[in-house]
């Protein structure tokens, strides 16, 4: 069975871990929920120890033919674009690199024309020397298209799912090729089948009612560990957080409730790799890692170019997806527009001297290309 | 009473302490070197992946400059290996960096339960015993295994006890059992034991030596309890070298039986 007909059937048949997982989703009194958070924290360390693994999000482009109403690079926007080249990409990297990370996740609009999968491939192995874990997320490809990044050296394949709910997802998406709900649904398997070793799936909160997408985010993990056993499955539970487009969310997750949802993602499956973004705001990521995250991102710049500048010379501005005269273009130190805004905007050193202060050990590498090499 | 316990034998070298240690999950890496010290073991197990094999001593990945190479023997770990090719691709790196020819072969393909591939690491160790390695395979507690194994030239066997980083202790107690009755190489208890008593326990059992990682590294304290295990691998050694008592099911105040034999 797809799992698309699983999430489909879910409504009615949901399996026990499933359920278990519901049930830890109730309203707790505050016992009950320091009681899981306790559970939760014991089998993290037991399973990931006092680690967290460290990454860096690195924009390639930020041009989409999409249009999502949440999302800032939305077509429609009138906002500054660039795609960076090989070589700005690699820049940006040893920026990266500098400050200590070995582990990037290169990150893109939808759009053929600039961000095609030659294109992403050459990124891949341009980096893939100097950065031991190189993982993408972008728009789903074809398995022979995933094969491709994949032997260039990339390990992790990163699609969220954004909504599970197929009535929000069409309101959600109302242009461009990201409409199709099924082909982004089976984007992990057809990874997996191209030989990604890790894979990251997750949904975007505030789309719909928090618990329902919680529900279908955990048979979809149950799903992808039995049909993709062989990969490292990892789950992220972004928060929407203001971007152009000025979208307004219709739902709402508190702190408290994301926590309960760390935990009882942890409690329910102990191995899964946890990932937190620098969406969330340093004082609650402070308390959050000790709940079941094991990865996160720090110092993070969700534009093109963002760490070092690099494409500040060809930044356009798109209206209704057309550049515009190149005379009107920019002006003077402006930089790409982000996706979103960030709301952690401490810098690395701060986030690693914060995690060591918590007695966790800041891990940069924890992959070798050794591995990758088919 | 003999004087001194036996040592350790493994390939050509000897060892005193019976207890190996892995490196994976301390809160720092200085918190790792101490317990390092205050477990006594000469043996010390680091993942290859998150170590910089380049030679350009990556100093976000420096996790070998903590483990004193004059002090412990470092057993490079192919954790993260999905099959033969990559362990043994791994192992030969790790020669090539300059770290000991000696290697804990782990080959787990499924990332969440990280049991080891028995196919795929009787392949590799045939292989890399070829190569002139020190092979130590990682296995489930599987009698059969671990004698294909030591047919091919591995140096050790090492059956888990229960999965990694469980705590459950020694869940597979009967295979480990046939596995120490039927080897020719010694046999080292490795993943899931949680406890001092854990680790004794393979020892009275008969085990060689034990390997702990979690249990020391996510301790409040990883140094004493890096002591506290060392204290009972040495017990569990000694006990298993004097000999324990036989167990009895029944009190044996008197023997209905046989009592009218002693009483003529």
């Amino acid at each position: 069975m797809s799992f698309a007909q699983l999430l489909d059937d879910l409504p009615l048949r949901k399996s026990a871990t499933v359920r278990r997982f519901e049930s830890l989703l109730a309203p707790k009194t505050a016992a009950d929920f320091e009681l899981l958070a306790q559970q939760a924290r014991a089998v993290t360390r037991r399973y990931f120890g006092r680690t967290m693994r460290l990454f860096a999000p690195l924009y390639l482009s930020n041009e989409c033919i999409n249009n999502c109403r949440y999302c800032g690079f939305s077509r429609d926007n009138p906002i500054l674009r660039v795609t960076l080249d090989v070589e700005q990409v690699v820049l940006e990297a040893r920026h990266l690199a500098g400050q200590g990370f070995r582990q990037v996740l290169l990150v893109a609009g939808e759009h053929p024309k600039f961000v095609g999968r030659g294109y992403l491939a050459d990124c891949v192995r341009a980096l893939a020397p100097e950065f031991p874990s190189i993982s993408i997320e972008v728009a789903p490809m074809e398995t022979a298209e995933y094969a491709e990044i994949v032997n260039a050296g990339a390990e992790g394949l990163v699609v969220y799912q954004e909504t599970y709910n197929r009535a929000t997802y069409a309101e959600m998406h109302t242009s461009g090729p990201k409409r199709d709900f099924n082909w982004r649904l089976d984007a992990p398997e057809r990874g997996y089948a191209a030989g990604f070793r890790r894979i990251g799936v997750g949904a975007l909160f505030g789309l719909s009612p928090w618990q329902d997408e919680a529900v279908a985010l955990a048979a979809h993990v149950e799903y992808l560990l039995r049909r993709c056993w062989q990969a490292q499955i990892t789950v992220s539970v972004p928060r929407l957080r203001p971007a152009a487009g000025e979208f307004q969310p219709q739902f709402s997750i508190s702190d408290a409730e994301l926590a309960q949802l760390i935990c009882a993602l942890r409690v329910t499956f102990p191995q899964i790799g946890i990932v937190l973004s620098t969406r969330e705001r340093a004082s609650l990521r402070d308390v959050l890692i000790s709940l079941g995250v094991t990865s996160m991102s720090a110092g993070s710049h969700t534009e093109p170019g963002g760490y070092t500048h690099q494409g500040a010379d060809d930044l356009h501005l798109t209206v209704g997806g057309r550049a515009i005269a190149a005379e009107t273009r920019t002006r003077e130190g402006a930089t790409a527009t982000a996706q979103f805004e960030i709301s952690d905007e401490r810098t690395v050193a701060e986030v690693t001297d914060s995690l060591r202060r918590r007695g966790f050990e800041p891990v940069w590498k924890d992959w070798d290309q050794a591995l990758a090499k088919s | 009473m003999s004087d001194k316990p036996s040592k350790l034998k493994i390939a050509d070298r000897e060892f005193s302490s019976r207890l190996l240690v892995g490196t994976g999950k301390f809160s720092s890496n200085e918190a790792m070197r101490d317990a390092l010290i205050a477990s006594g073991t000469e043996i010390v197990t680091v993942a290859l992946r998150r170590a910089d094999l380049s030679g350009k001593h990556d100093p976000f990945a420096n996790i070998l400059d903590f483990i004193d190479p004059e002090r412990f023997l470092v057993l490079p770990n192919t954790s993260g290996a999905r099959n033969a090719t990559e362990a043994v691709r791994l192992a030969r790196l790790a020669a090539t960096a300059g770290l000991p020819k000696w290697v804990k072969l782990e080959i787990h393909p499924d990332p969440h339960y990280l049991l080891p591939d028995p196919v795929e690491t009787l392949a590799a160790a045939e292989i890399l015993v070829k190569e002139g390695f020190v092979v130590l395979p990682y296995i489930n507690a599987d009698p059969v295994l671990a004698k294909r194994l030591q047919d091919v030239g591995t140096a050790t066997v090492m059956p888990l006890g229960s999965p990694i980083g469980s705590n459950r202790g020694i869940e597979t107690r009967a295979q480990i059992e046939i596995i120490i009755e039927q080897a020719t190489v010694p046999v080292v208890v490795d993943a899931g034991l949680g406890a001092p008593s854990q680790a004794a326990e393979a020892m009275e059992m008969g085990a060689d030596a034990v390997l702990v990682n979690t249990a020391i590294a996510i301790a409040p304290d990883p140094a004493r309890m890096a002591h506290a295990f060392r204290k009972a691998v040495e017990a569990g050694r000694e006990a298993r070298e004097i000999g324990l008592g036989e167990k009895s099911w029944n009190a044996s105040a008197t023997s209905p039986l046989t009592a009218f034999f002693s009483e003529t």
